[in-house]
């Protein structure tokens, strides 16, 4: 990873573990920061229906990504899942733990960071539509300044649900900017990847592959 | 416990490792009592295929008994099973279209970088297969932990040999969806390339289809016995001109159906085969495919492929030209074994299928490495080899 908010890369591969570290956090809509943030400064290609966040184009300030996964699952009972934050980090692999802090939408996201430390961000929704979308983003005043949407749609021909996650993430300045970027060396897309594939198999299958011998073995 | 384990080219050692242990719901504990060699092992003790770490646990043919489930297990402690090597979930889509080593959630997400970089997609869980396809430790063991034991694993009725029904795992289903990927058609003259154990199972698996005439092409005498005895006509390469000999062999027309049985490692003369030993030999990856590239130019116009043969990487001198022109067919893919145990279990037990007359050696596990090495250089004499732990 090259220097924190160097955003020279595709799809901000540099800030990436941030990202994703937020990622988890919040994984932000690209498309949909980009569209607060940046309005009719990408102009609109009629003959190019992919999902911007796969355009070799950049997100002023914001690293995106952006990964869609097919869960075999019926759209209700993954968005009430997800919504569920607290149920995220038992497939997003940076988030330590999610919780509530009683006012309404408002959640406290643990991110672990290298050392054993852990950065804090809190997050509140910022759009709901049931069983469709959840969007939220970092309060005012949060070190990391990230968004992220999730949407639900059905899967054509009984596949279960389409899960799309977006996350948009302002790598923050500073030292702890420097730490978690260099904690997350790992590639942003790798990472969001292994989350949604994650979650695909707790809720698929009920359980996390996984591939060891024993428990205690590496 | 004693399990065979991996340490790199030509070397594999029995050594006492950690038991097993049921890390998530749906977990089994197998203990082994018979378990094969497999001619795919072979690739990783040539050291052909990426991601071996050493101190792996390699093989993946074994049957055994229950002896600890987890809480979502559907098996029973002291149930009798044959294990595919096939690890599938049953819930994802592609196991939904009984696709099952396709599936999407068999194989750890760690290791599904890989094969999401070199193949474009994250392919499914095996056993004892390196960690591109889950680095889950393999049946040449004591024990074996076997994840979605709910789904997996046949129950073998009473009154059944180990040897009768060992090769469910992964054998015989693999030459039987071999044959079965051919589309053979009544009066159908089909060649079969490569008559190691897979190879003879689509042997016997085309003729019991319709074939009309099956040929089988190796150079070793004794495979080749085991061949015709199964009712093969059969082709020498090294004596033969393979493709001279088939179209003779079949009218002027050549087969209708090929099956290429030797995949990635295949002996041959070619110069580009040459090649291609040499780029493996220095580890960048290339597939020898003598066999296929063989296949190609000897199968009828408007022929059938079928390539059960592993692959892994690249192939250099593909003769695409031949394949669009003559309008050739190719289907392949690790064995969907889930969707052939059942329907082949219940072949054997009415006798239809013998799957015995292949075994050349009984070795208990701790001379396994004897058994790779004579399996991989004395191939004539040694045509499978069933180790007992």
């Amino acid at each position: 990873m090259t220097e924190l908010g160097n955003s020279n890369s595709r799809k901000g591969k540099n800030a990436g573990a941030v990202i994703v570290a937020v990622g988890a956090v919040a994984a932000a809509g690209a498309v949909y920061v980009a569209n607060r943030h940046r309005e009719g400064k990408r102009p609109h290609d009629p003959h190019d229906n992919a999902p911007a966040r796969t355009r070799r184009r950049e997100f002023g300030d914001y690293d995106v990504v952006g990964k869609t996964v097919t869960i075999n699952r019926p759209r209700s009972e993954i968005f009430a899942f997800w919504r569920d934050f607290e149920n995220l980090p038992k497939f997003m692999e940076n988030i330590e733990k999610i919780q509530p802090t009683g006012k309404n939408g408002r959640n406290i996201w643990t991110i672990k960071a290298p050392a054993g430390r852990t950065v804090q961000v809190e997050t509140e929704i910022v759009q709901e539509r049931e069983n469709e979308l959840i969007a939220w983003r970092s309060v005012k005043g949060s070190d990391i300044d990230t968004e992220g949407r999730v949407k639900f749609r059905d899967a054509p021909a009984d596949r279960g649900t389409w899960v799309e996650a977006i996350i948009a993430y302002q790598p923050p300045g500073g030292a702890i900017g420097k730490m978690i970027a260099k904690l997350f060396a790992k590639e942003p897309e790798v990472q969001a990847r292994r989350d949604l594939k994650r979650l695909k198999m707790f809720l698929e299958t009920g359980e996390i592959a996984d591939g060891r011998h024993q428990a205690e073995k590496d | 416990m004693r399990a065979l384990t991996w340490h790199g080219t030509h070397d594999v050692r029995v050594d006492t490792v950690p038991d097993p242990q049921i890390l998530n719901p749906r977990d089994a504990i197998i203990q082994i009592t018979s378990t094969a060699i497999c001619g795919s092992d072979l690739h990783l003790y040539d050291g052909v295929i990426p991601s071996m770490q050493p101190g792996d646990i390699i093989g993946h043919e074994f049957m055994g008994e229950v002896v600890e489930v987890g809480p979502k297990s559907t098996l029973q402690e002291g149930d009798r099973v044959v294990v595919p090597f096939t690890i599938s979930c049953g819930n994802c889509y592609f196991c939904g279209k009984e696709q099952y080593s396709a599936c999407d959630n068999s194989n750890p997400v760690e290791n599904q970088d890989i094969t999401e970089k070199m193949f474009g997609h994250a392919v499914g869980g095996l056993f004892g297969y390196s960690h591109m396809t889950g680095g889950y430790a393999g049946g040449q063991a004591e024990y074996a932990r076997v994840p979605f034991s709910d789904v997996g694993p046949i129950v073998i009725p009473d009154g059944l040999e180990d040897e009768q029904v060992l090769f469910l795992s992964d054998i015989l289903p693999t030459g039987w969806m071999g044959a079965e990927n051919a589309e053979i058609e009544n009066g159908d003259i089909v060649a079969v390339w490569g008559c190691g154990p897979v190879g003879l199972f689509a042997i016997q698996s085309a003729l019991i289809m319709g074939a009309e005439k099956v040929i089988a092409i190796d150079h070793y005498p004794g495979r080749l016995k085991l061949a015709h005895d199964l009712g093969a006509e059969t082709i020498d390469f090294h004596q033969t001109d393979v493709r001279e000999a088939l179209m003779e062999m079949s009218g002027g027309i050549g087969p209708d159906a090929v099956i290429d049985a030797v995949g990635m490692e295949a002996h041959g003369f070619a110069v580009d085969n040459l090649l291609d030993i040499a780029k493996q030999k220095v580890g960048v990856g290339a597939d020898r495919a003598a066999a296929l590239k063989q296949a190609i130019l000897a199968v009828r116009k408007g022929g059938r492929i079928s390539m059960p043969g592993v692959y892994g990487g690249f192939t250099d001198k593909f003769p695409l030209g031949a394949f669009m022109e003559k309008g050739l067919q190719l289907k392949t893919g690790q064995t969907h074994v889930q969707r052939y145990t059942k329907p082949l279990l219940e072949k054997i037990q009415q006798g239809k299928i013998d799957t015995t007359f292949l075994i050349s050696h009984r070795l208990p596990l701790e001379e396994a490495p004897k058994g790779y090495e004579n399996f991989k250089n004395n191939q004539n004499e040694w045509t499978k080899v069933v180790l007992n732990p």
